[in-house]
């Protein structure tokens, strides 16, 4: 049986939701209270990590796979630099704010502060998905010993 | 159309296509190839449609010294057509050269991302943002080097990383000392504070790790030992880049930039750029003559070449400080930034001469060529071109930049480094004939009967590369110098002035 002990497990199923939860606070309030995108994206990649710790490689990568992550990776900086430059085309001023009109900053307040909430998500799934991609890469590559004592990088699965 | 406006694009085009090419181009191994040629070009065509315009572009809207600034003078534009022009050169060439590799859609990626850091760092007023800018393009060449995968790859990807990555740290520690002394992160802002409220000796302490770091990403001579192995490691369109424009992007724009710009040149600072141009143009030139490698030889030019750069910008500097004649201070300058100009054109082109060879022949080891005259014409002739020019010889366009140097050594006083100088002119020209006479003359081995000239679309990179070593001569016709090259010249000299240009608010 694949991952660690049964107590472990048991944990995990009940744990890996509230930190996936708290990942997402974390990234909807990131205008309002420390945090933000990074900190939000190693949460959420943490709750992956978690449950490949427990539960073995496979597991994770059917619930997130490697691909998926690859294409979370790029498609969370092309959302940040389309907001840049939708500040660019709108405002004509590149990282420039052009929904504060709409919605200005206001504490405690969910909808504010224009588009920093948006460059937050865009954030926190970029960072997300490459520690979670930079875990399964170390976890891919295992050194092994060949027959006449020569160590050997192998490479578990196709990365594709 | 205000020009202003495009400078943004030069980052955010390349970051845009470094993160679109994996996304749609991961299956489709043309698709990448186009977009990566497409984003190059893009930025070419920015770079030289705003060539000549002046401005600063506050990001975001926060005006300086908080918010950051971009700043677009005489000499950064003269980077930027440099950077996008030998990267679009590079990427034509990697068309058809990256065949051989796996995973195309992650070297254009990483690829773009070098571009992006590169325009970046050329670009900002602020050493924050050039730190970030800084550790962008030097990240993604630590994977390029590697991306062959061998071992001998990654054993030479690893040096590098080690090497530069403790100069990054260092040039963050170098920052915050400045921010330190003078509480400010803006350049402009620095220098204006430097200039009126004197110098505080914790920035003494900053310079030097300054010129130690970006000497390090210069391969400067006691910084050198990271070169010779990453160079020739990497894929041949990556060591265009990375002996044509990174290690003068990170090392020498930035250096000149912070001494003269920013802390504001001495002539301390002056002797210690001079010493260690001497220094790595002597070094270079006598560990290069010896090699059998082309690339590695190649590397080994590269860090004398740079020698010749940091001697004239140094040159100039310490004439500056030193109360000198202005003419004689700027032919220096002008000296050192046509040769770095220069040295990007035919240093590349001779890396992708080699690439070129190694695509047909399969080696890249001198003794193992021979009598390739016959076979790869177009490559012996852009290969002959470019070994000429940086050797200095006449039409060419290393020669008249060699020229300037040693002239503006005369005027200054010290003809001991144009001797210094044309010596090692004479021992490259020495090395590079011995290049031609192994690789094009002499017998044809049987192992080489078949070879053929490498495929059209790596022809053409080599031809525009080609041309340019011949005509970049007549930058120097007057009239034409007053456009390109005096603007770049003028932001130098100008010293730490540069705040009244840079932060007009004070």
């Amino acid at each position: 049986m694949k991952g660690m002990t049964v107590i472990v497990k048991t944990v995990t199923r009940w744990v890996k939701v509230f930190i996936f939860l708290y990942g997402i606070y974390i990234i909807i309030t990131g205008h309002l209270a420390p945090g933000g995108g990074f900190a939000d994206g190693v949460i959420i990649a943490c709750s992956y990590i978690l449950l490949m710790l427990a539960y073995g490689r496979e597991f994770a990568l059917k619930r997130l796979s490697s691909r998926a992550a690859h294409h979370l990776d790029s498609s969370g900086v092309l959302l940040f630099l389309v907001v840049a430059l939708l500040g660019l085309g709108y405002g004509g001023i590149f990282f420039g704010n052009f929904l504060q009109t709409r919605f200005p900053g206001v504490a405690f307040k969910l909808l504010s502060s224009g588009t920093i909430p948006i460059s937050n998500i865009a954030i926190g799934i970029k960072v997300a998905a490459s520690v979670f991609l930079v875990f399964i890469i170390l976890s891919v590559l295992r050194i092994v010993l060949d027959e006449d004592g020569t160590q050997k990088m192998v490479q578990d699965e196709e990365e594709e | 159309m205000n020009t202003t406006m495009l400078i943004p694009l030069l980052v955010a085009i390349p970051l845009l296509f470094a993160f679109f090419i994996p996304l749609v181009a991961r299956k489709i191994r043309v698709l990448a190839d186009i977009l990566g040629n497409l984003a190059t070009l893009g930025a070419l065509i920015i770079a030289i449609l705003i060539f000549g315009s002046r401005g600063i572009y506050e990001l975001g809207g926060w005006s300086p010294p908080i918010g950051i600034n971009w700043v677009l003078d005489g000499f950064s534009n003269l980077m930027l057509v440099i950077i996008n022009l030998i990267s679009f050169t590079a990427t034509l060439f990697s068309s058809k050269y990256m065949e051989q590799y796996t995973a195309k859609y992650k070297y254009y990626s990483l690829f773009l991302l070098m571009v992006a850091g590169m325009n970046g760092v050329v670009l900002t007023g602020d050493m924050f943002n050039l730190f970030v800018f800084l550790e962008i393009a030097s990240v993604a060449s630590y994977a390029l080097v590697a991306f062959g995968g061998n071992h001998e790859e990654l054993e030479a990807s690893f040096k590098y990383l080690i090497l530069a990555s403790i100069g990054s740290t260092l040039i963050l520690f170098g920052i915050a000392f400045t921010y330190g002394a003078t509480g400010y992160l803006n350049m402009a802002s620095i220098a204006s504070t430097i200039s009126s409220g004197g110098r505080n000796p914790i920035l003494l302490f900053a310079v030097v790790f300054f010129i130690v770091c970006f000497g390090i990403k210069a391969a400067l001579v006691p910084f050198h030992p990271w070169l010779p192995d990453a160079h020739p490691s990497a894929p041949a369109p990556i060591s265009a880049m990375l002996s044509g424009v990174l290690i003068k992007a990170l090392g020498i724009y930035a250096l000149t930039r912070v001494l003269f710009n920013v802390i504001g040149m001495t002539t301390v600072f002056g002797w210690v750029l001079i010493a260690v141009g001497v220094l790595s143009m002597v070094v270079g030139v006598f560990l290069a003559v010896g090699q059998w490698d082309f690339k590695r030889l190649l590397a080994y030019h590269s860090i004398s070449q740079m020698g010749y750069v940091i001697l004239g910008i140094g040159l100039g500097g310490y004439i500056l400080s030193s109360g000198g004649e202005q003419s004689a201070a700027m032919l220096a300058i002008l000296g050192g930034i046509f040769h770095l100009a220069n040295h990007s054109v035919f240093k590349s082109l001779l890396f992708l001469c080699s690439g070129s060879i190694e695509y047909s022949a399969g080696t890249r080891q001198l003794k193992e060529m021979g009598g390739l005259l016959e076979q790869m014409p177009l490559t012996r002739a852009t290969c002959t071109i470019a070994s000429l020019s940086i050797a200095g010889v006449p039409p060419f366009n290393g020669f008249w930049s060699k020229l300037i140097i040693i002239i503006a050594a005369f005027q200054a006083g010290f003809p001991w480094l144009a001797a210094i100088t044309i010596l090692v002119s004479f021992v490259t020209l020495i090395s590079f004939l011995k290049v031609l006479r192994y690789a094009f003359l002499g017998k044809l081995p049987e192992a080489l009967r078949q070879v053929r000239e490498s495929p059209a679309i790596m022809a053409i990179a080599l031809v525009i590369l080609a041309i340019l070593c011949t005509g970049m001569g007549l930058l120097l016709v007057p009239g034409v110098r007053e456009v390109i090259l005096d603007p770049a010249v003028a932001a130098l000299l100008q010293g730490i002035e540069y705040a009244q240009v840079a932060l007009p608010v004070f």
